[in-house]
């Protein structure tokens, strides 16, 4: 039974919480030198499966073999000490510390005096052989996110791991990360390093994966899968349950008046740069415009420019012929401009607040909920209980907390409330990132109602598909200037525009 | 295989055949929190035995026993405790309303001496002639009062709102401004005679008691609960209804919990931000001004028996609830009055500290359900 190539057996994993089985009977082989992907929808027990390989969850029934040897980890440390180490999705480091630093720390050596220049040594030969540059004398907080993620594999890789779990890596990266993070994940394996990758992002799947094991409401939806031997519509199907389409039917709509109109806006980002550089738009009733760029290039100002958060140094910003920039968001809101903020913990939602709460927050001040000094709680509570209907929100109660509502939940309890004022203006920033693919679907069909019943839709988006998928046109941001827009776009000029060249027209 | 398992986890360590397991909870009953606070208010005294008797007390349950009786047996206890509540309510909810808003308004103990103050000034400027009927006099103070502790407010607001200075600063600095603006009051302008207080309030600048209608109902003879009392509570209703039926105070329960989403939703927090910091400001300066009016009667030094640090106790203990304020507030009221009781004042303070803590920690039961597991044999 036992196979020596296999770097990590685990056979017959249960894994129960209050109410839940996550793990329910799950088999898991890697083998050594491959990238084994665990695949399926935000809560299918992917993360459950790989905390429990890691040390950090005792399963309730099952064994775990590491190198044909049974092992039985109470501790994270117990894991790293047979080779395994995890990169969670939320990295674990001390802003004001060095690289080196962090990856020391914790460790028992070196045991008094930190001998650093030593140490810097070492991580510069480990950064070496596995293709993972950042400086080791560098604080954190002068690192990018994706460096961020290159500490914490060479503090894994440091401790000595061959088997690295990596739990959603490229949620937090931009599209030229991930293909330098493909990158270092190849050159690992060439070493004869073994790597989970966890994702329910298909084509990334799809690049990077020898094997595919599709887990679906904590049990395994198919034996594992060759990648070569499968398809992205087998995957979604296996991941979903059901059929799921790719393309989004998007119905004729006849552009109207212009509802929103940014004329040569400039402004500038927190740390007081020039983010934005003399962008001009126009977006017509009924039409959606797709804004593509590589993220930090000045697309989250200008949402925050156009729904009043964010001053502009010059130009204006009007909806529905009301100027909104320069003004307090609630000009903006008064205006009928709706907003899918990115940061949907940070700015969209109220953890410690109902979904009630949350549900009115653009609602609260106009009647029927609004009168006078009051909030009438009953229209409050109606809206509400309507809403989470209407939007199916999963979630026991409106009383519920926010904070305990999943990623998809919590952005349909942001959409009903953003779409359910019948906006004139909508400006969604990233309004599928990190939602599963079914949820993606969903969030993509409301704003293609939204465009239908004659709404102005800005959307901003790192994914190319959605964006062609959705878009009526497409503009592409650089360095905080429009590039060009194009009517009918095509891959290949968005790429190079993305990076930088000019567009003829 | 399994015994394989069994052996290296014996291996390690000393195994228990049970484990104890702490699981958070995603509902909390409501018959729960005050069964636990019950439950923690038992332990505390139990553990308060244990000092007493070390201290020296031979029957400590005797003299919990004692206590009780002396401050909830008789009608003149629980006026006494009643009337050491009342600035304790204002003052809690003086707290809430700003941590509600997450500003830490330390100052509530140098907006009561304001209030008291601005109170007294009414009086003793005077702004009000000593003949004025009590109808007159009562209202006007409570509005200088109240006025009083918000402009001590506004300040630390004010500058949070408009330049972000740290509230905590402010707040605790302008305490110390307070007691002294107040002493050079008390030491010169109206001291009675050189001594450290002022003249005596006129009789209708006093909140009335119940003892002033001893003539009427002589059970009410002694009796030193005064109007002030009902201050609190209503109070309290007042900003319950506020903070959770209003449009301001559900936009102040927004900024509190997600300041980033405040801004989102279109609010004004730098104005909610002064706002909230008077309305709290005003509640301490009535609490002062209750307490001039219904039991010191007169400016002194000692008016506040650190009233105002209690009052930030109060609000966590009731989880900032307007309405759970009263309660912990008469619970507070009767410790305090409890401690005199027992008189060794470092061991009352002692038995206090106990039960504080015992509440604080019991807040993990309510957090956590606790799961007793035996271990599974092979």
């Amino acid at each position: 039974m036992t196979n020596v190539t296999n770097a990590v057996e685990m056979r017959a994993i249960i894994k129960r919480f209050p109410g839940v089985l996550a793990n329910d009977q799950v088999d898991f082989d890697l083998r050594v030198g491959e990238i084994h992907t665990l695949l399926g929808e935000n809560g299918a027990g992917k993360s459950t499966l790989m905390n429990v390989l890691a040390g950090l969850y005792r399963p309730e029934e099952g064994t775990v073999r590491v190198h044909g040897k049974l092992v039985n980890f109470r501790s994270p440390r117990d894991a790293i000490e047979h080779g395994i180490g995890m990169v969670h999705q939320h990295f674990m480091l001390v802003p004001s510390l060095t690289v080196t630093e962090n990856i020391l720390l914790g460790l028992s050596e070196p045991r008094f005096l930190m001998r650093l220049p030593e140490y810097h040594k070492r991580i510069a030969e480990l950064e070496e052989q596995f293709g993972l540059r950042v400086a080791p004398e560098a604080k954190i907080w002068q690192l990018t996110v994706g460096e961020h993620q290159r500490v914490e594999i060479l503090k894994m890789l440091h401790r000595g791991a061959d088997v690295l779990i990596m739990d959603e890596p490229t949620a937090v990266l931009a599209p030229q990360e991930i293909d330098e993070l493909f990158v270092t994940l190849r050159s690992m394996t060439a070493e004869g390093k073994s790597i989970v990758f966890i994702s329910h992002k298909l084509h990334e799947v799809m690049a990077i994966s020898n094997r595919i094991t599709v887990l679906r409401k904590g049990r395994m939806a198919a034996p594992p899968l060759d990648t070569q031997s499968t398809t992205r519509e087998e995957l979604a199907e296996l991941m979903v349950g059901r059929k799921v389409l790719f393309e989004v039917a998007k119905g004729l709509s006849e552009p109207g008046e212009v509802l929103l109109s940014v004329k040569n806006v400039s402004a500038l980002n927190d740390r007081g740069l020039p983010a934005l550089n003399g962008v001009s738009l126009d977006i017509r009733s009924g039409e959606i415009l797709g804004l593509a760029g590589v993220a930090g290039n000045g697309q989250s100002e200008l949402a925050e420019v156009i729904t009043g958060l964010r001053p502009c140094t010059a130009g204006e910003v009007t909806a529905g012929g009301r100027v909104c920039s320069n003004c307090p968001p609630r000009v903006a809101i008064d205006a009928s401009v709706a907003h899918i903020p990115m940061d949907r913990t940070g700015a969209g939602t109220s953890p410690n607040l109902s979904i009630a709460d949350n549900l009115i927050m653009k609602a609260y001040r106009y009647p029927p909920i609004g009168k006078g000094w009051v909030i009438d709680e009953r229209s409050a509570r109606e809206h509400a209980e309507k809403l989470k209907g209407e939007y199916s929100i999963l979630a026991p109660s409106i009383d519920t907390h926010s904070r305990l509502l999943s990623g998809g939940n919590l952005q349909r309890v942001i959409l009903a409330r953003e779409i359910s004022g019948r906006p004139q203006v909508i400006v969604a920033v990233q309004p599928t990132r990190g939602l599963d693919v079914g949820a993606i679907e969903g969030v993509q069909r409301l704003l293609l109602e939204q465009r239908q019943a004659g709404a102005a839709i800005l959307l901003i988006s790192e994914e190319l598909e959605e964006l062609f998928s959705l878009s009526d046109r497409i503009a592409v941001i650089y360095e905080g200037e429009i590039m060009a827009i194009l009517e009918e776009p095509d891959q290949e000029t968005i790429g190079l525009m993305m990076a930088g060249q000019r567009g003829g027209g | 295989m399994a015994t394989t398992t069994q052996k290296s986890s014996a291996g390690r360590r000393f195994a228990l055949p049970f484990r104890v397991q702490f699981e958070p909870r995603l509902e909390v009953p409501r018959w729960l929190p005050l069964t636990v606070s019950v439950g923690a208010i038992i332990i505390a005294l139990i553990l308060g035995a244990f000092a007493l008797r070390l201290s020296g007390l031979t029957h400590p349950f005797r003299a919990y026993a004692n206590i009780a009786k002396e401050l909830f047996g008789n009608w003149g206890g629980i006026s006494d405790v009643l009337v050491q509540a009342t600035p304790l309510i204002l003052v809690g909810l003086a707290c809430s309303v700003a941590f509600s808003m997450k500003l830490w308004n330390i100052g509530a103990e140098g907006q009561f001496f304001i209030g008291a103050f601005a109170a007294s000034a009414i009086v003793l400027a005077p702004v009000l002639p000593a003949e004025t009927p009590g109808w007159v006099f009562i209202p006007v103070m409570m509005i200088a009062g109240f006025v009083g502790g918000a402009l001590w407010g506004f300040v630390p607001g004010y500058l949070k709102a408009k330049f972000n200075v740290n509230e905590v600063i402010t707040t605790l600095m302008m305490n110390y401004i307070a007691i002294e603006w107040n002493n050079f009051f008390i030491f010169g302008v109206w001291s009675e005679g050189g001594f450290q207080m002022s003249p005596r309030f006129p009789r209708t600048a006093w909140l009335p008691r119940l003892a002033d209608y001893a003539k009427e109902i002589p059970q009410f003879g002694g009796l030193t609960l005064h109007l002030g009392l009902l201050f609190g509570p209503i109070a309290a209703v007042m900003v319950w209804w506020v903070l959770y039926r209003s449009k301001w105070g559900y936009e102040i329960r927004l900024a509190g919990d997600n300041p980033k989403a405040a801004r989102y939703a279109g609010t004004n927090i730098a104005r909610n931000m002064v706002l909230v910091m008077m309305l709290s400001g005003g509640l301490a300066g009535l609490a002062g001004m209750a307490q001039i009016g219904g039991v010191v009667r007169r400016l002194q030094g000692a008016i506040s028996s650190g009233y105002g640090f209690t009052g930030i106790i109060i609000a966590w203990l009731s989880k900032l609830n307007p309405l759970i304020v009263v309660a912990v507030s008469i619970l507070l009221g009767a410790l305090i009055l409890a401690g005199r009781e027992i008189g060794r004042s470092g061991i009352s303070m002692l038995v206090q500290g106990i039960i504080l803590f015992a509440l604080i920690a019991s807040e993990f039961l309510l957090r956590n359900r606790v799961r007793i597991k035996r271990t599974r044999e092979a």
